[in-house]
């Protein structure tokens, strides 16, 4: 295999964030480039410097704010539903034979179901409202981590219930706080980070049946061409989600300290 | 003296139509004392240990505790061959963790663990992870998790055959001190002879197929034992010559 030898700006940290830098750069003046010079028609694609205005506009409307409240209202609803219901799920299938059997069929077919095929029932159970978006986002979120969590715990080493077992550990409860969840935490918590990319994906789209949201005002923006507002939504949205990810992922860290890193 | 265990015409097989591993078993242990059961591999070693240990249930034939129950105290313990510790719990926590249930005030547990860490030097390592330990650190913890349910009877399943050679002889030095220190009864599954001579006061000798208790052989040696003493050898050798 050949090996690449790295140089300041390639594994030094400082070097690396201005790469990084450079990169974000080189896009935006190639973007700007294409709007400048009309090689992509004109009205169809934002300018790059009329951005920060934009934001400030969207800012002092009252739009930007209500409109992220608004998502994350969705966006903490559907999330910890889907993630509690198919963490449950997923737990209870994977430990009871019964369950497992009950529900094996059912899973099959309804798996497949792209969340987004919800909405209609989503607008006649809940008519348009928060209620309706958090339920098309739960979802999409209890699938993953149904399954997430029915592999985890599946594939917890027997050798473990045989160590509780020769040191008189069998109750229930006991076997499942000191074995089976720790053991599976590494996959159910993984499954819970999927869920939260998951999340907003569905939540804009959810959003584009008239819920007010991120979503709505993107909306809202094309209908109008003023697709500077439709870039700092789709920014807005990077960002919160960033933001969310990188919490969740020091939680995990922190629950998964015992884990060799 | 009395055995503490009995074991009695034991048979065992996987499912219903395959051959027995083995059959018409029959093995005492003496109370304090320490059994060494060798035999290749496949022939029900380790089986036979988890029978005893109740985590495997025996096709026919009995096995007899004569220790009674107490509250505070497990009648046996196992020590396994991976060791075994719950990654996700401190060394501390996974040496108490067959406390739970005992009759034990949370003082009482503390001092039990603190007690075991001392007997197996381990207390300067009580708040590491299992990762951070090495091969010979975990099976001595695994040796104290065992230990500190004060058992009668303690179960080892090839407890040493994983870590390197001058590892396992620091560990059969200090299972020796322990044991006289505890005066608790082992049972003592390996392949290594030598290991089986210089440990035991038995060594018991399982082949056949099905396999059964083919030799029975008392080691009079003095302790403390040197490994390379000419009898220890020669017993080593006798023994070998009956599997």
């Amino acid at each position: 295999m050949h090996k690449h030898r790295s140089s300041f700006w390639t594994g030094h940290a400082v070097g690396r964030a201005v790469l990084g830098f450079v990169g974000v750069i080189a896009f935006v003046a190639i973007w700007k480039l294409a709007q400048s010079t009309g090689w992509a028609k004109a009205g169809t694609i934002p300018d790059p410097f009329l951005l920060p205005q934009t934001l400030v506009e969207e800012w002092r409307a009252e739009r930007l704010l209500p409109a992220v409240m608004s998502s994350l209202v969705h966006y903490v609803w559907g999330l910890s539903l889907g993630t509690l219901l198919g963490f449950l799920v997923g737990a209870v299938a994977a430990s009871s034979r019964w369950a497992d059997a009950l529900h094996a069929w059912l899973a099959r077919i309804l798996r497949p179901i792209p969340p987004l095929a919800w909405v209609v029932f989503a607008i006649a159970w809940f008519k348009v409202s928060h209620a309706g978006a958090a339920f098309v986002i739960a979802i999409g979120v209890f699938w993953v981590n149904y399954f997430a969590t029915w592999s985890a715990v599946r594939n917890v080493d027997p050798k473990y219930y045989e160590l509780a077992r020769a040191f008189g550990q069998q109750g229930v409860l006991n076997q499942a706080v000191n074995v089976t969840l720790p053991a599976s935490a590494p996959g159910i918590l993984a499954g819970m980070r999927t869920g939260i990319g998951q999340a907003w994906m569905t939540l804009i789209a959810a959003e584009l049946l008239g819920v007010p949201g991120m979503g709505q005002e993107m909306n809202a923006a094309a209908g109008v061409g003023a697709y500077e507002a439709v870039v700092i939504y789709m920014l807005v949205i990077s960002l919160v989600y960033t933001l969310s990810d990188t919490l969740f992922a020091r939680f995990e860290k922190r629950v998964l300290q015992w884990r060799p890193s | 003296m009395a055995p503490i265990l009995t074991i009695k015409d034991l048979s065992f097989h996987y499912g219903d139509n395959s051959s027995p591993v083995f059959e018409k078993l029959n093995l005492e242990i003496d109370k304090g004392e320490f059994v060494a059961v060798v035999g290749g591999s496949g022939v029900g070693k380790s089986t036979l240990l988890k029978c005893v240990a109740d985590l495997a249930h025996s096709s026919g034939g009995t096995i007899t505790l004569d220790i009674p129950e107490r509250r505070s105290t497990r009648r046996r313990a196992t020590v396994f061959q991976d060791g075994r510790l719950l990654p996700w719990k401190r060394l501390r926590h996974n040496i108490g963790y067959g406390l739970k249930g005992l009759e034990l005030t949370a003082e009482e547990r503390e001092s039990r663990i603190d007690e075991v860490l001392v007997l197996t030097r381990l207390q300067e390592l009580a708040d590491r992870w299992p990762h951070q330990l090495s091969g010979g650190q975990v099976q001595r913890a695994g040796i104290a998790r065992a230990l500190a349910v004060h058992p009668d009877l303690l179960l080892m399943d090839e407890p040493f055959s994983a870590v390197d050679a001058i590892t396992r002889q620091h560990l059969q030095d200090e299972l020796l001190n322990i044991w006289q220190k505890t005066g608790a009864a082992v049972m003592f599954i390996t392949h290594d002879i030598e290991e089986a001579v210089y440990l035991a006061d038995r060594v018991v000798v399982l082949s056949g197929s099905p396999a059964h208790v083919t030799h029975d052989q008392r080691i009079d040696l003095p302790r403390p034992r040197g490994r390379n003493e000419e009898n220890l050898q020669q017993l080593a050798h006798d023994i070998a010559q009956e599997l």
